[in-house]
């Protein structure tokens, strides 16, 4: 069958993808005196771990806003619920007291990891396999704590339809980032101070016992996460459910009249879409390395609002483009704008410090101006081209 | 014509739907038979497309019941301070039943489809995707096993399904292109097809044959007997066009600001007064 094809061919795309990602990051160790741009401090591997979490996230807000037509503005408080629960189940319990000081130990005494570190055993490979199976574990719980979260505050809030919605998840999620920083949930949030020690992605690197890494995996890490979730979303919108959810987005009226079950289908969506931005934010936390409910700002909704915007709402593919251009952009390719240059003894005029974010500025309002559909608008890249034979049109159209 | 009650598809009794002190429908009794077309007209404002709307559950009436195949499947009785403005009859009729409020899709579930007096199709979808979705919510499957392809079977009965109705509907042809991008009157018959992926028993067409041309009315008349006799259905229809009620309808119902004014096989109702009263003006000289 043609889409079982196209599926295997999404398939081995992942894999050469995430091959060439572990090749790009330990490049640099087997080829001495290669380009700045491949040593792992490089800002190339800075943006290409940022890019694989956020797209992520902007890829679960473009199920939500994209797909199903639901202007919600609640990301960053689904990412602060997963970022908190991967982090407080993951860090390992001997540090717990001296990460929770102020608060006299932490609420949950152990941490997933430990636990799989009783069965396989704490070091070496039996180690390595109990970080995993604890980080994975986590992460999902991670995941169905946003999903929970958001199925509770669905009932009320999938009631209201556009900027509505969007006033009351937004609230949503200022209100868990006041929370998370109370005080009196010290014990389990660490108030207003961050929770660290959990693994990050670093500690994904295969190291000698002497501390020198052997292969890095600290950028694969997110992209396979990152990779895996994507493409569940991907089946789920272009399945029986994901048609559904966009007949909600272009006419609620006749969706319903037509049998969907409309308050259903929103949640499923909003949960679903929850779920992943939930492990956003697990993966978020593995980037930063703690887990702080200051970071989860409204600024961060809007910064991925804007790249599902230039990405084009309703294209997968568009988001991720987005993100990788837009992560690019503002940590790496635009950082010349912030220094100071001299060409002989001229100064070039308007570089200073904060000069990049005006140019950024610029940047996206000619996008937004120019270009409202984004990048892609709700077309996908397609790749199929590249390796098909050309079959006569006769053929195709029987095809399909 | 017989009304007994295993015949009927449709049955409303007292249907009431006032909007604040507005009474759009004002006590609505009527019968739909199974296998037949009927027709509700009436002029512009006559409160046809508002009865269509309480029988889907788009709203809830105010006052009255609506049976389906025997089965009441809405109803609902003034209550509080609707009762205090209500201004219909029968107010205490229901009172002591159960309310019953379907949303749409659970009156669609249980066999009614509907189309739209102005076309509502989706419009970034293609043709086929127009059909296949409409098939959605008889789809065996959860979605988990529509994300992990659990439903191979399924979805493939889906789209084939959608391909036949389409051939059947002389669709395939378009099946690519986006809905919107069909001529008007494929349009009308898209939306046809789409009602008729979700299995109904009984077809609400909203005027269905609004922007058409005499030809295609013509053409309309046919296919709506064919339809009717090929998926052995009811329809129930509202529709302007005069030539069209008269041409194929088995029974009609006639509403003027709300309240029946008459009802009776087409002859009747062309040589009625009070409908041609209704649609042409009373003549002040009377």
């Amino acid at each position: 069958m043609k889409q079982s094809n196209k599926n295997v061919k999404i398939f081995f795309g992942i894999l050469i993808l995430l091959l060439f990602v572990i090749l790009l990051e330990n490049i640099s160790a087997f080829i001495p005196g290669l380009p700045m741009v491949f040593d792992p401090m490089s800002p190339l591997f800075t943006v290409l771990k940022k890019a694989a979490v956020y797209s992520l996230v902007a890829v679960s807000m473009n199920l939500l806003n994209g797909f199903t037509g639901l202007f919600s503005l609640g990301q960053a408080g689904f990412m602060l619920l997963g970022a908190y629960t991967y982090a407080i189940l993951t860090v390992p319990s001997n540090m717990k007291d001296q990460v929770y000081y102020l608060f006299g130990g932490c609420a949950f005494k152990f941490s997933f990891v430990d636990l799989f570190g009783m069965i396989f055993g704490s070091t070496g490979v039996g180690g390595a396999v109990s970080m995993i199976l604890g980080c994975l574990l986590a992460m999902i719980l991670a995941g169905c704590v946003a999903g929970f979260f958001a199925f509770l505050i669905g009932f009320p809030v999938l009631r209201l339809k556009s900027d509505y919605l969007a006033i009351a998840t937004l609230g949503f999620a200022e209100i868990l980032r006041a929370i998370f920083q109370w005080q009196r949930l010290g014990p389990v949030t660490n108030g207003a101070n961050m929770i660290k020690g959990f693994p990050t992605f670093s500690s994904f690197n295969i190291t000698a016992p002497s501390g020198a890494v052997i292969l890095r995996l600290s950028t694969f890490v997110p992209f396979l996460i990152t990779s895996i979730c994507v493409l569940i979303i991907v089946l789920l919108i272009n399945s029986s459910y994901g048609r559904a959810f966009k007949s909600i987005r272009d006419d609620e009226i006749a969706a319903e009249a037509m049998g969907i079950a409309l308050f259903k289908h929103k949640m499923l969506s909003f949960v679903i879409s929850s779920f992943f931005a939930g492990i956003g934010g697990a993966l978020f936390a593995m980037y930063v390395a703690n887990a702080q409910a200051k970071a989860f700002t409204s600024t961060m909704t809007y910064e991925i609002l804007l790249i599902v915007v230039i990405g084009g709402i309703g294209s997968v593919s568009g988001s991720i483009l987005a993100t990788f251009l837009y992560v690019a952009c503002s940590e790496w390719w635009l950082r010349f704008l912030d220094s100071e240059l001299y060409i002989g003894s001229f100064k070039v005029p308007l570089l200073r410090n904060g000069f990049r974010m005006v140019v950024f500025s610029i940047v996206i309002m000619v996008i937004v101006l120019f270009f409202s559909q984004g990048i892609m608008g709700s077309r996908e890249i397609d790749f199929s081209g590249l390796f098909k034979k050309k079959t006569p049109i006769k053929e195709r159209k029987q095809d399909q | 014509m017989e009304k007994t009650a295993e015949t009927l598809a449709l049955h409303i009794e007292n249907v009431t739907m006032q909007f604040g002190g507005v009474v759009s429908v004002n006590d609505l009794t009527l019968d739909v038979p199974q296998n037949k077309i009927i027709a509700l007209i009436g002029p512009n404002g006559a409160g046809k497309t508002t009865a269509f709307n309480c029988i889907t559950g788009v709203y809830q009436p105010t006052n009255g019941l609506i049976e389906f195949m025997g089965k009441p499947i809405v109803r609902n009785h003034p209550s509080g301070r609707t009762l205090k403005t209500y201004k219909g009859e029968n107010a205490g009729k229901y009172a002591g039943e159960s309310v019953l409020s379907p949303t749409p899709d659970e009156i669609t579930a249980l066999g009614i489809a509907r189309t739209f007096q102005n076309i509502r199709l989706w419009k970034s979808m293609t043709v086929f995707e127009n059909v296949l979705i409409a098939k959605h919510m008889r789809a065996d499957q959860n979605v988990f096993s529509a994300i992990f392809r659990g439903n191979a079977a399924e979805e493939k009965r889906m789209r084939d399904e959608t391909m036949e109705l389409l051939r059947e509907q002389g669709l395939d042809a378009y099946k690519d292109e986006l809905a919107t991008s069909l001529p008007y009157g494929l349009q009308r018959r898209l939306e046809i097809a789409r009602a008729l992926a979700t299995d109904p028993k009984l077809l609400l067409l909203d005027e269905p044959a609004a922007g058409m041309n005499p030809q295609e009315t013509l053409e309309l008349a046919d296919f709506v007997r064919e339809i009717r006799d090929k998926y052995k259905l009811t329809v129930f229809l509202i529709e302007h066009h005069m030539d069209l009620v008269m041409n194929i309808s088995d029974y009609i119902y006639v509403i003027d600001f709300g309240s029946e004014i008459a009802r009776g096989v087409p002859e009747e109702i062309q040589s009625n007064e009070r409908v041609i009263e209704a649609y042409l003006g009373v003549s002040e000289a009377e």
